[in-house]
């Protein structure tokens, strides 16, 4: 499969007046043409940070990349000048934000909104982008675009926001398309609207997604592969099934665990213990041990590497080492574990597959 | 990490461990108040600091100033009319060293006109010490600011709490009336009162307070309104509370801040008042000195003693950005919404 | 919206009359005869001046005939300036005041506004301290307490623009309308700068960079308009500030305004003329108030669909 974009060994440090923040802590990942990746992890994991840093949004006075690569087209983006990377942004790259409500300008007609960047990166005339612009907009479900371009924000709902912002993002046909938690300001019903939407056009102009979210019903909605993300590194990494049938971190477990179900009659919701760590001063080795039941003595001193579980399967824990006594994932983990064809609960197979 | 080193990790590493979870949960951080809170933060703010000593040592001058060099400021000796400044040790540096124009030439005016005293900062047309002036009229500008602002504050948080809290028909009437009021320029108003009153310190006090709580009474409105309705507040009235304990322990320590902060800016306002009104004529009467009268003395003959001008215009502007910037820490320390 | 105008507009008349009422009141309780300054004459010559004047009636018929000229916008007569209409002297005072409010007011918001851009833009930097620093000083340093340093330093000085008056065309606007200009300068960075702040911490800007617009973009079509539009609200303010200020600068500068007149006329008891200046300056600034608010709601597309916010 063809890699869009590689992030290799990425660590970005925030200056504050408290100290030096270390947001991102060594991220690697990459992304295949046509692909879904779903980033997901709680707040403060590193998550949004990741992809700001990749379309280089982060304000430039306190965030520093330490180290580390984010190649796209044989670029490095962390080392393009500003000029090289507004040439990107909105054209190979766009992003749509979580909050619709904020995210358009209010004083600018939405017509001009959606076809500033067209304006900008492709050489057409104004009636054209115009357009383009009603085209997109029709696209994305907006009725009679061609009188509500003239039109504010304010006069559009939430949900209808969103779809202008996503038509934005599309207005250039860009290879990566980053969606930073587009549905989690919006209700339910429209959440799964905007979805279907962004997975019809996904089929429609053949772009790569990153998608960021805590929902793990929406990972399962949407996304081809999951990365999970625990104090600015990334834990787990694999296909959706792999991920939600064969998580192999305990902080997979949990976040799994934590997840409201049908099936399980549990009497009570799981919830993860403790706080997540302060990355001021992160936490020697496993930044998760603290709040794991699974914690290992040496959890306390290295952080784990990544351990191959299958070839798109990856994990960051010391579980996963020959050395590493056995352990029972919780019961709703091994429930799912059962229906996975090479776990080792599935049919009594024996042993894990590390 | 390669792959043999992680072969060679010994295997007692691989013990399980059991993790106290509160450990997981404990706050690092010592926990706060609101006003520790702020305090911390007006201290990183270098700007306020600085203007807190200048200020501090601007009130101590205008206490002990008028006392410092044994000269009386309403005393006239026409002798020593019109010196320039001069300092004993500055003097031999060129400066401030009793040299001033006459007719067009520099000449010495000490040595001319046989003064052995010194004058700080020289003297007037009447021959009083401009130095003690100087600081006499800090002191009446400060204490008309001062006592200007606490009226505001008192009648502005009154009118605006009453208004605010007890709402319905009284928020009604007493706002209409703010209404029509807002609507007169301060300026007007202060001097139609200037007019007809007898000049005099209680007359700039009053004129200048005449307006002045109106800005106050409206933020201390709006704040009451906000937190009013706010839950912590329905659920202390739920639990028993009457209107005493809710404005006392809930209302008030909300709107303390925002009251302090616009205290800080009505001082400055108040100075600037009273100084123009004194520039303009309608002030203080002499032989009374405030920074206003001194000003407007030492724009008369500016062209040929302009440090008469010089020094109280320096003290009434120390003074006034003084107090901005101690209002601006303030406003950055005590509104959470500039948190960073 | 209509309701609302008809609104503001029944207040605007309620301030004037209230204003019109206390400012007759007013002169009526002051110490020192009005015509003072006719001391010399005898019983019949002042019976004659105070019928002229129309002083001998009741204060309440005074008051009458005052308030129906008042409607007609006739503002009576100089008691100094003898048989000039208080309404003459104005408008021959008119073009001075006007020439330099209205200079100090662009000079200043302009100024003001590009150097409040500049320190967001540049925030912690020399330029944002610089500017920051400056807008200080022009909130706190009085505006005659610059004048007359202005006058001192560059007129009289080094010679480089005229100490006073009004006979030398432009440049005789130059130094009052610098010292008027500092307040609204000072006022508008401050605002801008803190507007500008918190409009470029916002999503819609981050959304305009995701967009791959450059630094230029983001400022000026993306941030300033929306900088701009609440700034529309300290214009009130400033107006009044600049009416203040035209009192004290005019009088350093010895300029024939209608803020010069304003004080002598004070010192001169000269009634007429202080009952019609100080209507004439608040007419003015409830007038401008008025229009700074209709402007926001003009401006603004958010407050001008969802029609007004009476």
């Amino acid at each position: 499969m063809e890699k869009i974009l590689q992030v290799k060994d990425l660590e970005l440090s925030f200056h504050t007046f408290a100290g030096e923040v270390k947001a991102i802590r060594g991220v690697s990942f990459d992304l295949n043409k046509g692909e879904t990746l779903a980033i997901v992890g709680e707040s403060g994991s590193g998550k949004s940070v990741t992809t700001k840093s990749i379309m280089r949004l982060l304000p430039e006075s306190s965030s520093e990349f330490k180290n580390g690569e984010i190649l796209f087209n044989g670029n490095d983006l962390t080392k393009l000048s500003d000029s090289q990377m507004q040439k990107i942004r909105g054209k190979e790259i766009s992003m749509i934000f979580q909050d619709p409500m904020t995210s358009l300008n209010p004083t600018m007609p939405i017509g001009k909104q959606v076809m500033e960047p067209i304006l900008k990166h492709q050489k057409v005339s104004k009636a054209k982008a115009k357009e383009v612009c009603v085209d997109l907009l029709r696209m994305v479900g907006i009725p009679n675009p061609e009188t509500r371009i003239k039109m504010y924000p304010h006069q559009f709902s939430g949900g209808q926001r969103q779809r202008i912002v996503i038509a934005i993002a599309l207005a250039c046909n860009p290879k990566i398309l980053i969606a930073d938690e587009p549905t989690t300001a919006l209700d339910v019903t429209i959440q799964a609207q905007i979805l279907e939407l962004m997975k019809d056009i996904q089929k429609k102009v053949d772009t790569s997604i990153i998608f960021i979210t805590h929902d793990l019903g929406v990972v399962a909605n949407v996304a081809d592969r999951v990365a999970v993300m625990y104090g600015g590194r990334i834990v787990e990494v694999g296909t959706v099934d792999e991920i939600f049938y064969n998580p192999q971190h305990p902080y997979t477990w949990g976040l799994l665990s934590s997840m409201p179900s049908m099936d399980l009659a549990e009497e009570k919701l799981y919830a993860i213990p403790g706080t997540p760590p302060d990355l001021l001063n992160p936490p020697v080795g496993d930044a998760f041990a603290l709040r794991s039941e699974y914690a290992l003595q040496i959890d306390m001193e290295q952080a784990p590497p990544m351990f191959k579980v299958s070839d798109t399967h990856y994990a960051a824990t010391w579980l996963l080492h020959p050395n590493a006594p056995q352990v029972d994932p919780p019961k709703t983990i091994i429930e799912r574990m059962k229906t996975f064809r090479g776990s080792r609960y599935y049919e009594q197979a024996t042993g894990g597959d590390a | 990490m390669r792959k043999e080193e992680l072969q060679q990790l010994p295997p007692e590493k691989f013990e399980r461990i059991t993790i106290d979870s509160s450990r997981a949960e404990r706050i690092t951080k010592p926990s706060l108040s609101f006003w520790q809170d702020a305090w911390l933060r007006l201290r990183k703010n270098k700007a306020a600091i600085v203007s807190m000593f200048v200020l501090l040592l601007l009130i101590i001058m205008a206490l002990i100033g008028p006392y410092l060099n044994g000269h009386d400021g309403e005393q006239q000796i026409l002798r020593h009319a019109n010196l320039p400044p001069k300092i004993p040790g500055l003097e031999k540096m060129g400066i401030f060293d009793g040299v001033g124009q006459l007719g067009g030439e520099k000449v010495n005016l000490y040595e001319m006109k046989k003064v052995d005293e010194y004058y700080w900062f020289g003297t007037d047309g009447l021959g009083r010490d401009l130095f003690t002036r100087l600081w006499e009229g800090t002191r009446i500008s400060l204490l008309i600011a001062f006592v200007a602002a606490a009226i505001d504050v008192v009648i502005g948080v009154l009118y605006g709490g009453i208004s605010g809290y007890f709402g319905g028909r009284v928020d009604d009437i007493m706002q209409r009336i703010v209404e029509i009021l807002i609507g007169i320029p301060t300026l007007i108003i202060v001097i139609l009162m200037l007019m007809i009153m007898e000049a005099g310190l209680t007359a700039i006090i009053i004129a200048i307070s005449i307006t002045g709580w109106i800005g106050m009474s409206r933020i201390v409105r709006a704040q009451i309104l906000k937190y009013k309705g706010q839950e912590f507040v329905l659920a202390s009235r739920t639990l028993g509370a009457g209107d005493k304990r809710i404005i006392g322990k809930h209302l008030l320590p909300n709107i303390m801040g925002i009251i302090i902060i616009n205290t800080m800016f009505t001082i400055p306002t108040a100075i600037f008042f009273e100084a123009f009104l004194s520039f303009i004529g309608l002030g203080l009467q002499p032989p009374a000195a405030s920074l206003g009268t001194l000003i407007n003395d030492g724009f008369k003959v500016m062209e040929h003693q302009p440090y008469f001008l010089l020094f109280p215009a320096v003290v009434i502007s120390v003074l006034m950005i003084a107090f901005n910037l101690i209002g601006d820490g303030l406003r950055d320390a005590l509104d959470p919404k500039m948190k960073d | 919206m209509v309701k609302y105008i008809g609104k503001r507009l029944i207040y605007m008349f309620l301030t004037m009359f209230l204003i019109a009422t206390a400012t007759f009141f007013l002169m009526q309780t002051l110490p020192g005869s009005p015509i003072a300054s006719y001391n010399k004459l005898n019983q019949t010559q002042r019976a004659i001046v105070e019928k002229k004047y129309g002083i001998d009636k009741p204060k309440p018929v005074q008051y009458a005939i005052y308030m129906k000229n008042l409607a007609k916008g006739d503002l009576g007569t100089s008691f100094v300036f003898k048989g000039k209409s208080v309404n003459d002297l104005l408008a021959s005072r008119v073009k001075p005041s006007f020439i330099l409010g209205a200079q100090a007011m662009v000079f200043g918001t302009i100024i003001g506004i590009l150097l409040g851009m500049l320190a967001a833009l540049k925030q912690n930097t020399i330029w944002d301290y610089g500017s920051t620093f400056l807008a200080i000083l022009g909130v706190s340093i009085p505006s005659f307490v610059f004048a007359a340093l202005l006058q001192y330093w560059v007129a009289t000085q080094w010679h480089l623009l005229p100490v006073g008056l009004w006979n030398d065309g432009w440049k005789s606007s130059i130094l009052p309308s610098i010292a008027l200009a500092m307040g609204p300068l000072a006022l508008s960075a401050r605002f801008i700068r803190t507007e500008m702040i918190e409009v470029l911490g916002s999503d819609y800007i981050t959304l305009a960079k995701a967009k791959g617009a450059n630094g230029f973009e983001i400022a000026f079509k993306h941030a300033l308009r929306n900088a701009l539009i609440p700034l529309v609200t300290v214009l009130g303010p400033v107006a009044a500030g600049i009416v203040t200020g035209s009192l004290v600068v005019e009088q350093i500068f010895a300029i024939p305004g209608i803020g010069e007149q304003f004080v002598s006329s004070i010192m001169t008891n000269d009634f007429a003329t202080i009952m019609g200046t100080t209507l004439f300056f608040s007419a003015l600034l409830i007038i401008i108030i008025f229009i700074v608010d209709l402007l926001y709601g003009i401006i603004d597309p958010r407050i001008r669909l969802s029609g007004g916010k009476g």
